[in-house]
Parts: C-alpha cells; structure tokens; sequence
C-alpha cells in the first residue's frame, strides 16, 4: 500500500538542488511533491516523483547518493483541521511521525499528506479504521 | 644578559670531554640494553654487533636502528630494560596505526627529565623567584609532568594548570603574577589574543617568559606571541619516546635548542641509506638515550628532518644545537600537539563499517588547530533521516576521539565526493603555513 519516496543526499551548495531537478526534468520525470531538510553541510532532498524506477536509474547513472523508502500516503479534505485529525490518529495509535510533508492536487479538492513513520502497516491500518483514504503508487502516477 | 645555568658543569663542558662522557655512557648503555632487552639483543645479533664492538661514541654507527615500528612490534612490555617493579611512572602518546607508545621510569629517568626540564627554564632566565605556569596537559602526555617537574627542581612558584579554561588561567596567571608560562605555542597565541580583547595589553602582563613546544611553529608565530604578550619566547623540544620535553632547549640567543646531549646522543643520518651524515647536513634526526635505564631507546628514529650544529654560541653552553625541525619523514600529522597518522583515521573507519574513502584537512583558525575529517557514505549507510546522518557522524568524530585523543569534526559526504588526483584520492590538505 506504501508510496515510493526517492531520497537524495546532497552537500549545502549553490546549485544542487537544481541540478536534480534538472536531469529529471530532462527525463520526463514529473514531480509530485518534494520536501528537504538541510543541515548547515548538507541536505536531504524527498521526492514523490510519477516514476520513481526510471527516476532512481537516471539519479544513480549520475552517481547521486540515493535512498528508496515506503512512506505513506494519505487523502485529507482541503479544509482546516483535516492534518490534525489524521495526526490525532496517529497520535492515539501510538505512532511516531519522523517528519511530514503535503501537496495539492490539482484537480480534486483534496490535499495529501506524505508521513514517515516508523512502521508503515500499522500506521495505515490505523488511518483506515479511522476512515482516512491513503493513496497507492497508481494514485500518485494519474495525480 | 648574565647567564645562569642549571647544571653549569655539563651545560659549558668542553666538547672533548663531554665526548668522553658520552663514550662512557653509550659503553654501559649497550651492555645494559643487550643485556635486558631480548628485542634489541636480537637487533644486534642479526647485525652481527655485540655490546664489547662499541667501545665509544665513534662506534655508535654500527648499532641498529629502532623505528616507530619496532615500538609497535614491542608494545608494551619490549623495550622494557629494567623489572616492573623499579619503574614508578608511565607516559604515552599515540602511535602508528593507531597503537600508542607507553615509555616507562625510573625514579632516575624522572629524576633526569626533570633535570632537561630544569636546565631549560633555567635557560629560559627561570629562577626561585619566578612564578611558572604550566599550561601544557598533564596526564599521559609528557608536557605538563615534564615542565612541572623541571619548575620544582629550579625552586620556581608552580602553577599546574594543565590546558584549557583560558579565563581560569588568565586568573590565576593575574592574580599571582605568573612570570613563566609553558604550554603549546598555538595555546599562549590564544591566551594573548584573549588577553588582548579583555584589554590587556603587553605591559599589564606580568609575564617575561615562556617556554614553547610541542607542535610545530613558525618565528612569526614566535614575534606575534612575544609582541601580545611582552615576553621572551623559548622554543622546547622533545618526544615521548626518549623522555619527554627538554631533550632540545633554547638559550637566550634563539638561533636553535641546544640538546641536552649528555644525556640524548644525536646523529642525523640519509633517510634513504641510514648513513650517518656530517655536521650541519640536513637529514633525519635519531636519539640515543645514554641515562635512561627503564626505557632506553638505542638509535630511535625520530622521523624529523633536522640539521645539527656544532658552533660556539653566546650563551656560553657548548651543547651542539638542533635546528627546528623542517618536516617529517612520513604522512605524521601534528594536529593540537597530538601525532595523528592517516592509518589511523582509516583504522577507526573499517572498524566502523566504512569504506576508506576519507580527506583529512588541517587548518589553523585564531591560532588554533582545526581538524575535519570527510567520509564517504555508502548507499547502505545513507538514510532519509537527518538525525541519523548526525548521530553517524558524531559517532565516527567520537570512534576518532577514542583512538587520537583528539576530536575532529566529522562530515559524511556522497560517494565519490572526495577530490581525486590520478584516481587516487588526496588524504590529507594541510591548510596551516608554518615553515
């Protein structure tokens, strides 16, 4: 059920980030969502791409220092204290939130939250008793 | 200036009869060693050389060599020459591939170093009335305990602060007039500028010396030092192998250190061949240590490149001088007064699952060593959380503390990251000008 993030460490400088972007640009390559958490020497880049295969190849040919890991993704309605309901879910649950992103889509009115967690079936399971939509790797492709 | 002595009979010896001594020493010194130290019996007996072929200093050459390595081969107990039970003291620093070198003593050898450490404040226009602050570490590392003994033996006020909380020693070396101070030059350059933004300048300092060693540094460094500090500064030399600080000291002319060579025979030999070079030849310098009874080093190696000469010198002593040393044989980095050997670095790597793929840069900021270490990460170790790409890295910097002594900052960094020259990957970048 687990989405596919693509992690890519990267040193502090100017212009590594684009360059990323760039090559997958140049792939085809469409990017969904994107989050980085930097440290003064370096940072690292979360990507939920529309390809991660072709992009993982395209980013290790350019001898990137890369990571695939499952994280989950989750529907929430576009609306003030949707994020809150799903992390009290959690929350409850017992479940550690290791960072967090969202993104809009573009056509529905819905926004989706990308969670990192420690364990990924338990933290679905309770999302979905709890009534909460997550999104699979076929949803993020017709996003 | 007057000239005092600690111990004026050998300090102004002539030089004919300081070679009588010598020869004496070395004659009793092999018959000890060959007798109490299979490791080095063994040395001779490959070379075919017993202990009655050594008849006076002239026969020195036909010893053999101890090098770093032998030191690691013996560790601990090999070189040892007298029975556990007459020594009274270690001292150690790190050593090659990351095996430290433990030295043992007598209360003799104690004794002897603290006699070297003496002669050199004295040197250093050290006497009773002086008030010396030792600012070198004490514990294993040789400073503080050499340069504590040697201000006792000449009767000084001692202050031994050992390194570090400069507000304290700043204090202290106020409050109670410290008129000596001895610690690495890159820590009294610290001092002075920290005096100097408190607002201090030379003249509301009660320092008029300081004696200096263990880490390399440069005559500008010497003038700045003087300059912030209004003191005369003395350069020391010395190494644990042989004893500690004070086998080499400055007089007040400060053209080199006289070796305290009644007790630490110097030759300086071709690096290459091992051949004995002549006076004032630029080669590397090697010890024998003639006194020392519980850890007597017979030809040792130091690695420094060094010139000796033999001149008459204002001060009056006739001890031969050692110029300061202009580089290393090897890749030894001195980083804080610390030896750091790459091999080490990549010890403490494949022990913690990396692969050898490291740089090592040196740079000097406010007159203090910096030291980063970069590694490369594999795919393996790279994850997508921020604080365990932190906890690595600070896991690597205290693997490294464990095995120096010292902490570098460490920085993991992407594969094939590391600047490469002719495929091979550049270890060390030394940014700091010192010779």
């Amino acid at each position: 059920m687990a989405i596919k993030q693509l992690t890519v460490f990267l040193p502090n400088r100017k212009g590594t980030i684009v360059s990323v972007t760039d090559i997958l640009a140049r792939n085809n390559v469409n990017l969904r969502a994107l989050s980085i958490a930097e440290t003064e020497e370096f940072g690292i880049l979360r990507l939920i791409v529309n390809d991660t295969a072709a992009a993982e190849k395209i980013l290790q040919e350019q001898h990137y220092l890369i990571k695939s890991v499952d994280v989950v993704g989750v529907k929430i309605g576009d609306a003030p204290g949707k994020l809150t309901a799903a992390l009290d879910v959690l929350d409850k649950a017992d479940i550690n939130v290791e960072y967090l992103y969202a993104f809009m889509a573009r056509t529905e009115k819905h926004a989706y939250v990308v969670l990192r967690v420690e364990n990924n079936a338990a933290a679905e399971a309770a999302l979905t008793a709890a009534g909460f939509k997550l999104i699979t790797e076929a949803d993020i492709c017709k996003l | 200036m007057a000239q005092n002595y600690y111990q004026k009979d050998i300090e102004t010896m002539p030089v004919e009869e300081l070679k009588k001594l010598q020869s004496q020493k070395l004659v009793k010194q092999v018959k000890h060693v060959y007798e109490n130290v299979p490791y080095y019996r063994n040395l001779m007996d490959e070379k075919g050389v017993k202990p009655e072929d050594i008849r006076g200093i002239e026969d020195l050459h036909k010893l053999p060599f101890l090098t770093k390595a032998d030191l690691r081969d013996a560790y601990p107990y090999g070189l040892l020459a007298k029975p556990l039970d007459d020594c009274v003291r270690i001292q150690s620093t790190s050593g090659t591939t990351g095996r430290r070198v433990v030295a043992f003593y007598t209360q003799n050898d104690i004794d002897l170093w603290e006699d070297c450490c003496a002669r050199a404040i004295v040197a250093a226009g050290g006497t009773k009335k002086d008030v010396c602050q030792v600012a070198y570490g004490y514990g294993l590392f040789t400073g503080g305990p050499g340069l504590n003994g040697g201000s006792h033996k000449v009767g000084c006020l001692t202050l031994p602060m050992s390194s570090g909380n400069t507000e304290r020693q700043i204090q202290f070396m106020m409050d109670l007039s410290a008129t000596i101070i001895c610690c690495t030059p890159s820590y009294a350059a610290y001092i002075g500028e920290t005096l100097k933004e408190q607002g201090y300048g030379p003249e509301d300092i009660p320092l008029k010396a300081g004696i200096f060693g263990a880490e390399p540094w440069t005559e500008e460094m010497r003038r700045g030092i003087e300059a912030t500090l209004g003191i005369k500064a003395y350069d020391i030399y010395g190494l644990t192998e042989t004893t500690g600080p004070g086998v080499a000291f400055e007089c007040s002319e400060q053209t080199g250190m006289h070796i305290n060579e009644d007790h630490f025979y110097a030759e300086i030999i071709d690096p290459d061949t091992g051949e004995v070079l002549p006076e004032g030849s630029k080669g590397e310098l090697v010890f024998t240590s003639l006194d020392k009874e519980a850890f007597p080093l017979l030809r040792y190696r130091t690695r420094d490149i060094c010139v000796l000469t033999r001149k008459q010198c204002s001060c009056g002593r006739t001890l031969i001088k050692m110029a300061k040393p202009m580089g290393r044989t090897d890749d030894m980095l001195i980083i804080r007064g610390v030896n750091v050997f790459p091999s080490q670095i990549e010890t403490v790597l494949l022990n913690e699952g990396y692969q050898p793929n490291y740089q090592i840069v040196v740079d000097r900021e406010k007159n203090t060593d910096t030291f980063d270490v970069h590694v490369e990460m594999t795919p393996e170790q790279f994850t997508d959380k921020v604080s365990e790409v932190l906890a690595k890295e600070k896991a690597l910097a205290n693997a490294m503390k464990t095995m120096l002594g010292i902490n570098p900052a460490v920085h993991l960094v992407a594969p094939k990251s590391i600047a490469r020259s002719e495929g091979k990957a550049v270890r060390v970048i030394d940014k700091r000008k010192l010779i």
